[in-house]
């Protein structure tokens, strides 16, 4: 049997409660909320903390809203709650696309959009889906808040940029009318990590790319984005020439592990092919396609 | 720590430490030994039971996250001696083989079944797929969650625990070969 080693627990009714707790605990504190990940790592007793800081209750954190010309999504919104939003369906096919293969629905009935992105896995869906859509996160602390895009968010696997008494409050998403976005995922089986994933988001003037975000899940790359794929699209047409080009491109910058999940060559072969069917698939959802 | 948490609708009030882990509160300290503990690493299900309102993996919530807040577990699926559409499903379309999944099976079911009482087979899957059966019996798990959906309560008459079969609950089945 696995048990955490012996822990602290306190539970905040606040985000102002939630940063003070933080702040006594001086980096040896965690927060919980759905626990997915942190409760396993506790197990496994790769995590130790001090005391976690049950932050369920900040149900403040729990909303999906249209702000101005971005979208907004609390931190402690549920995965499911992303799924089944009607708002975030109209604009973003992308993330549906996701949550659909995040997990499994149960483990969905608790994890949170904050706490995917907190964990920083190399192979989390949401990180690479709000990297390519170039969203921006909330930071809290005691003395103000910042804006972060989320490409400047991980320090390297399982490490961000939040400090110790810092808390992630917000998810804010550009609108951009008449993009396109889709999310291609390959994985050994439901509720997996990802072998690779691929998100793409473009918009598009005819067939002219004006503006594009290609980001990579679980293939090495630094801050997982596939930049040089992005900046050859941009003022070009969409052909199968050009996202043959944009597909190895990707390829081409991924520094995938061999593990279980399969070797180099498979995992390069699986960014390449994946970047062509997420840029054709948003390609089509922007025009209307499907 | 104290922990006050209200389990199939009866309220306990417990001294845990605060690191145990839903699963083991039910199992260890209130003896509801009906949720089953698998694989200690959220990958199996057979440990769901239901937080509020909810199908949740109780391996993966401390007991501490709990408090103030109501579970329900397989044993709370029954109405006293009348089985719930589900179990009666699972009895009927020989839904179990170890019987190691089905409770977790179950109560993912019934929260389906609330919330879609006529799923189709592909919902039924979906709805599943956080959940392994080492049986391999998935066909008769989808069978026996379709077979509550289409007789969701008993008719007046018939014996509620068998739905007209012949095994009788809590006695050995007439129905094993010899």
């Amino acid at each position: 049997m696995q048990t955490p080693a012996p822990v602290d627990y306190a539970r905040a009714h606040s985000v102002e409660q939630a940063l003070d707790l933080l702040a006594q605990h001086g980096g040896e504190a965690r927060l919980i909320a759905g626990g997915h990940s942190l409760i396993p790592m506790m197990r496994l007793r790769i995590a130790q903390p001090e005391c976690v800081i049950d932050i369920n209750d900040l149900t403040e954190l729990d909303y999906i809203r249209v702000t101005g010309d971005h979208l907004s999504i609390g931190a402690l919104t549920r995965h499911k709650t992303v799924l089944a939003s009607p708002v975030i369906g109209e604009h973003y096919a992308i993330l549906n696309d996701a949550e659909r293969v995040i997990a499994d629905p149960i483990v969905r009935n608790r994890g949170t959009v904050g706490g995917s992105l907190c964990q920083a896995d190399p192979a989390e869906d949401l990180s690479a889906v709000l990297s390519a859509l170039r969203a921006e996160v909330v930071i809290r602390s005691r003395t103000g808040s910042r804006v972060v895009p989320v490409r400047e968010l991980d320090d390297g696997p399982y490490q961000t940029v939040l400090e110790d008494a810092e808390i992630l409050t917000e998810v804010r998403i550009p609108i951009r009318p008449g993009a396109g976005s889709a999310y291609e995922k390959v994985e050994r089986r439901t509720g997996d990590w990802a072998v690779a994933a691929v998100g793409a988001y473009l918009v598009l003037d005819g067939a002219t790319v004006r503006d594009v975000g290609i980001a990579l899940a679980a293939l090495g790359v630094e801050h997982g984005c596939a930049t040089e794929a992005e900046d050859f699209l941009r003022g070009r047409e969409i052909t199968d020439q050009t996202l043959a080009e944009a597909g190895r491109l990707a390829a081409a910058a991924s520094r995938p592990s061999p593990d279980q999940r399969g070797p180099v060559v498979y995992k390069r072969h699986l960014a390449d092919e994946l970047t062509r069917r997420a840029l054709r698939r948003a390609a089509d959802r922007a025009q209307g396609r499907i | 720590m104290q922990v006050r948490i209200t389990v199939n609708g009866v309220e306990h009030v417990n001294e845990i430490e605060s690191r145990q882990l839903l699963v083991h509160y039910l199992r260890t300290t209130l003896g509801l030994t009906g949720t089953h503990w698998g694989c200690d690493t959220s990958q199996c299900g057979t440990c769901v039971a239901w937080l509020d309102e909810e199908p949740v993996k109780t391996c993966t919530v401390l007991a501490a996250m709990a408090d103030g807040h109501r579970v329900r577990t397989v044993e709370g699926l029954a109405d006293g001696a009348t089985l719930d559409p589900v179990q009666v499903g699972f009895m009927a379309e020989h839904g179990l083989q170890c019987g190691f999944c089905t409770p977790g099976m179950m109560m993912t079911a019934r929260h389906l079944l609330d919330h879609d009482p006529d799923p189709d087979e592909a919902t039924i899957r979906e709805a599943i797929s956080g959940q392994i059966c080492r049986c391999t019996g998935y066909e008769n798990i989808v069978r026996a969650v379709r077979h509550a959906a289409g007789h969701p309560s008993h008719p007046a008459g018939a014996d509620p625990a068998t739905n007209g079969h012949s095994a009788v609950v809590g006695e050995p089945s007439q129905e094993v070969p010899a």
